[in-house]
């Protein structure tokens, strides 16, 4: 398990997107991930109030649900998206890390279906929803 | 008849538009987001960079990246075709910071990679209102007709100031 968290870490420190928006990944188990995003005035989408732009959680939501596939025992070490549909249920708030959790829950032979929850420091009121399907790479596990 | 107005008159206008509308956003500037303006029309542009990589073994762009990208194309298109006809008729921008539609939802379909080289996307609001608006939004690199993304959001509008 610490040897798949040291590779998985290594591989999505190894993305030069998700290294720009500051992305660490926090845990990872079958088919769930846990990535954060520490709050950076650069990725601000509303100057007025501060609150980060849907972007940048749209793309922590992307990366953490990659990971959640490529995490899963049915399922290969390399993934693409190939929809997400993301829901924002309120503006996250400014100067807090934001948390996203996927959870594969199917995996078919060549699709991967996966949700995902964003938060920031108050965990009982989500900051954002997200489902997505995304591509099982032949000759998988 | 009126005479119509120097052509810079009428570019200095447009351009303070897109440039409020723009500017103002530092996640715009984050991502290196450009806008082609011609008349109504407008172009986002995401140069390349290596930055926004997601994949580095294909290379293919981010999805993050791309949906970021779809998402600001889409919201900037429908702010700006909402503010135009306002700031045509008055000739000059509203007063006051602009207040920029919220997104609702946003769904991205990933059609192909994104390749190591700039995109470009356009937007079409299908449904605005006063409350809600409905933008498509189709993103292409080398040729128009060959989509490697595109994107659906619903946004809710600014409140309109009372008159």
């Amino acid at each position: 398990m610490s040897d798949t968290i040291t590779i998985a870490r290594q591989f999505i420190e190894a993305l030069p997107h998700s290294r720009a928006l500051g992305m660490v990944l926090e845990s990872i188990g079958e088919g769930v991930a846990v990535m954060s995003m520490p709050y950076d005035a650069r990725l601000v989408g509303d100057p007025m109030t501060g609150v980060i732009h849907g972007g940048a959680v749209s793309a922590l939501m992307d990366t953490a649900s990659g990971t959640a596939v490529m995490s899963h025992p049915q399922a290969g070490f390399s993934t693409a998206t190939l929809d997400l549909r993301i829901d924002y249920m309120r503006p996250a708030t400014p100067g807090q890390t934001i948390r996203a959790r996927a959870e594969c829950h199917h995996v078919t032979r060549t699709v991967a279906f996966v949700r995902v929850v964003a938060t920031d420091d108050d965990e009982s009121r989500p900051v954002a929803t997200a489902t997505g399907a995304f591509t099982v790479e032949r000759g998988a596990k | 008849m009126k005479r119509p107005e120097p052509v810079h008159i009428i570019k200095q206008r447009r351009e303070g538009l897109l440039r409020a509308l723009v500017d103002a956003v530092p996640y715009i500037g984050f991502m290196g987001i450009e806008f082609d303006r011609r008349g109504d029309e407008l172009t986002a542009v995401l140069p390349y960079r290596d930055d926004l990589i997601g994949n580095p073994a294909l290379p293919a762009l981010h999805g993050g990246a791309t949906a970021g990208f779809l998402e600001v194309a889409a919201m900037i298109e429908l702010a700006w075709s909402t503010l135009w006809d306002g700031v045509e008729a008055e000739g000059s921008l509203p007063e006051g910071p602009l207040r920029l539609p919220k997104t609702i939802d946003f769904t991205v379909d990933y059609l192909r990679a994104g390749l190591p080289r700039d995109a470009y996307a356009r937007a079409r609001v299908n449904r605005s209102g006063r409350r809600y608006a409905s933008v498509h939004v189709e993103a292409w690199q080398d040729n128009r007709a060959r989509l490697f993304a595109q994107g659906t959001g619903h946004f809710l509008m600014p409140p309109i100031k009372a008159e």
